[in-house]
């Protein structure tokens, strides 16, 4: 992202007439000129208008008491109730406390894996072979979520799933991983790897595949080995995408996975598959709870923001590739 | 496939007749060899923790549900048996959600794609005044919403709700997408092919569905398979827009029988423990039958879809 921009500010100024005499009508002409492109980009832009903007002026609701007769501008304001409500029920440091859980467990462990698999891969000689990895690795990218978790329910099933009988093979006690919540958190990170590793790796193999040959040409006749190529030359070489993947990753921290805890849901986990998402469905759509859990969601994706915003500057700082 | 045009792939035959790599030592080869075998190693072991719960399911979906239950089935099927596909093609919620699932997956890529494509060309015109702003305006979205609860409002009050549209439109454009489209169009389009063309008269209308998408055929591909891919996997939104199960799309029936093991359709007769085991066992069967069928498919197409996408993350990590 942070290439295009450079190139989009220089853009206008390539075209230095209409720059010298930039005057009102001369404005209007160009944008005259242009009504067809309008025309075209209309139905995107009435698309977010209503979709995306018209929520983000509702948001106003997580202030107020909503009710449906007078809509998001006339519900009577009641500043941060709502927001206390939430810091102080119950349910806040454990709702809290999950989502930041699953989300960081996941960038651990979920985030280093494709970067790895894209490594190894890459090394590989046989194109066929290495097509065929790929092809294998980032099939289950697509079945769906319903599907995923489907798959779990059965291969988990403490009665005759695959896993357990495994388990009882080996002489082990049969465990009810969907059924309870210390399982919850490995279970969820382990088959959101083994759906979307190979996936993610693509976007790494095409960083791989863009690094000049010549670099591994001249280090070979150095005698490097392949170790320390991928560490001198490959990591090198993919790091400003590896960097603008994390800061999007923090981006999306708190949003990840969402449809998927909410189907792995089941009244025995709840203790600790309940994240701030899925609590917001519950109370917002289940329990028509509409401000309450709109000051819920506010808090999300504002937390979300800052993260954005911090890993952003903090990148910057180092002087690593940015989103801006 | 972006690795077989890899320059340093098609040199590689020249490079090890003429040279020996003479200055790695022996120790280092056999290092080198040590790695590879390694990595190999890693490598077939995520292949096989990828290939084999779903080859499971399948020789699991065709062999007798006692069998499975008693952990007799690893690698080959046992006691093979139709029953589960059977019962799954005389349940007419599948049928129904299937039905649903094509219109809404025809209907969601149709108005998807063309608004996508149309917006992202407006968008990569630099001679477009306001441009920069327009474009802001998508980029924002991306990193703050509204959040559900107010989405639903806005869904509800414009009467959507229980309506095909609550399940089309609410997500149409993925501001992703449009960028991906956008820098497509960039690169791909030059800038003197639009100027010959106005020199002979044509619009921008005439030059983008005359020019631009004829030879936009490769992104045309990767926008439809996204978009088939996303609709025909999506339950979300018809989870909380659509309340009448008559609409519901084949990931919710899925999910209602696979995840919450709504098996009333399997016909448990009230009575002794070992009928109702029984059922229980065929209602397991059905759920990996269920799985193979859901899934197929998108496996099928697969192969043909690969290169594409591989493209499209390409694309993506440009960015």
């Amino acid at each position: 992202m942070s290439r295009t921009i450079p190139a989009r500010r220089g853009g206008p100024a390539a075209a230095p007439l209409p720059q010298q005499k930039n005057s009102l009508s001369l404005r209007l002409k160009r944008i005259s000129r242009a009504w067809q492109l309008y025309v075209l980009l209309a139905p995107a832009v009435i698309y977010i208008l209503v979709f995306k903007y018209w929520p983000m002026y509702g948001v106003q609701i997580a202030f107020k008491n909503y009710n449906p007769v007078d809509g998001f501008t006339d519900s009577p304001w009641v500043g941060l109730t709502h927001f206390i409500r939430f810091v102080n029920s119950y349910q806040f440091g454990q709702v809290v406390g999950n989502t930041l859980w699953i989300a960081i467990l996941g960038l651990l462990v979920a985030f280093p894996i494709p970067i790895i698999l894209a490594l190894l891969v890459n090394q590989l000689q046989s194109e066929k072979f290495k097509k065929f990895t790929q092809t294998v690795l980032y099939s289950p990218a697509f079945i769906s979520t319903v599907v995923v978790v489907g798959i779990m329910f059965v291969l988990l099933s403490p009665r005759s799933g695959l896993v357990n009988n495994a388990i009882q093979l080996g002489g082990g006690e049969p465990i009810f991983f969907m059924g309870s919540a210390e399982w919850f958190r490995p279970v969820y990170v382990i088959s959101d790897v083994w759906q979307n590793a190979g996936f993610s790796m693509i976007v790494y193999l095409a960083a791989l595949a863009a690094i000049d040959p010549a670099l591994h040409d001249a280090a070979k006749v150095d005698g490097a080995s392949k170790l320390q190529r991928i560490r001198h030359i490959d990591l090198p070489g993919i790091m400003p995408v590896v960097t603008i993947l994390f800061i999007l990753a923090i981006g999306n921290l708190l949003n990840v996975g969402f449809e998927k805890a909410l189907l792995m849901q089941t009244p025995l986990n709840i203790s600790s598959s309940e994240i701030i998402q899925t609590y917001v469905y519950h109370a917002g759509l289940q329990q028509a709870q509409f401000s309450y859990s709109a000051a819920i969601g506010l808090f999300n994706s504002l937390l979300n923001l800052a993260l954005l915003l911090f890993f952003n500057t903090v990148a910057r700082r180092a002087n690593q590739a940015t989103l801006w | 496939m972006s690795l077989t045009t890899n320059p340093r792939t098609t040199d590689t035959p020249k490079r090890t007749v003429n040279q020996v790599r003479p200055q790695q030592s022996l120790r280092d080869r056999y290092g080198d060899r040590a790695f590879s075998i390694a990595a190999t190693s890693v490598l077939l072991l995520s292949i096989l923790a990828v290939v084999y719960p779903l080859y499971f399911i399948v020789i699991a979906s065709i062999s007798d549900p006692n069998a499975v239950y008693e952990g007799k089935v690893w690698l080959l099927p046992s006691g093979i048996t139709t029953e589960g596909y059977e019962r799954i093609f005389a349940d007419s919620r599948i049928w129904n959600g299937l039905g649903n699932t094509l219109v809404y997956t025809v209907l969601g890529t149709a108005v998807s794609v063309s608004t996508i494509l149309c917006g992202a060309y407006a968008l990569s015109r630099k001679d477009m005044p306001g441009r920069k702003i327009l474009m802001l305006l998508f980029v924002i979205t991306m990193f703050f919403d509204g959040g559900l609860i107010t989405k639903y409002l806005v869904v509800r009050d414009l009467g959507m709700l229980d309506t095909v549209w609550a399940v089309v439109l609410p997500g149409a454009v993925g501001v992703w997408n449009l960028i991906i489209a956008r820098s497509f169009f960039e690169h791909t389009i030059p800038n003197e092919l639009r100027e010959a063309a106005q020199m002979d008269g044509a619009t921008d209308f005439k030059f983008f569905f005359k020019m631009v998408l004829p030879l936009s055929k490769p992104l045309i591909m990767l926008m439809i398979m996204i978009h088939v891919v996303a609709h025909w996997n999506s339950f979300f939104d018809a989870l909380i827009f659509l309340n009448d199960d008559t609409k519901y799309p084949l990931q919710l029936v899925l999910r209602n029988i696979l995840i919450q093991s709504d098996v009333s359709s399997t016909g448990t007769t009230g009575g002794d423990i070992e009928s109702y085991a029984a059922a229980q066992r065929i209602a397991e069967l059905t759920k990996y039958a269920m799985i193979v069928v859901s899934s197929l498919p998108l496996m099928i197409a697969l192969p043909f879809m690969q290169k594409h996408f591989t493209k499209g993350a390409m694309i993506g990590a440009v960015k």
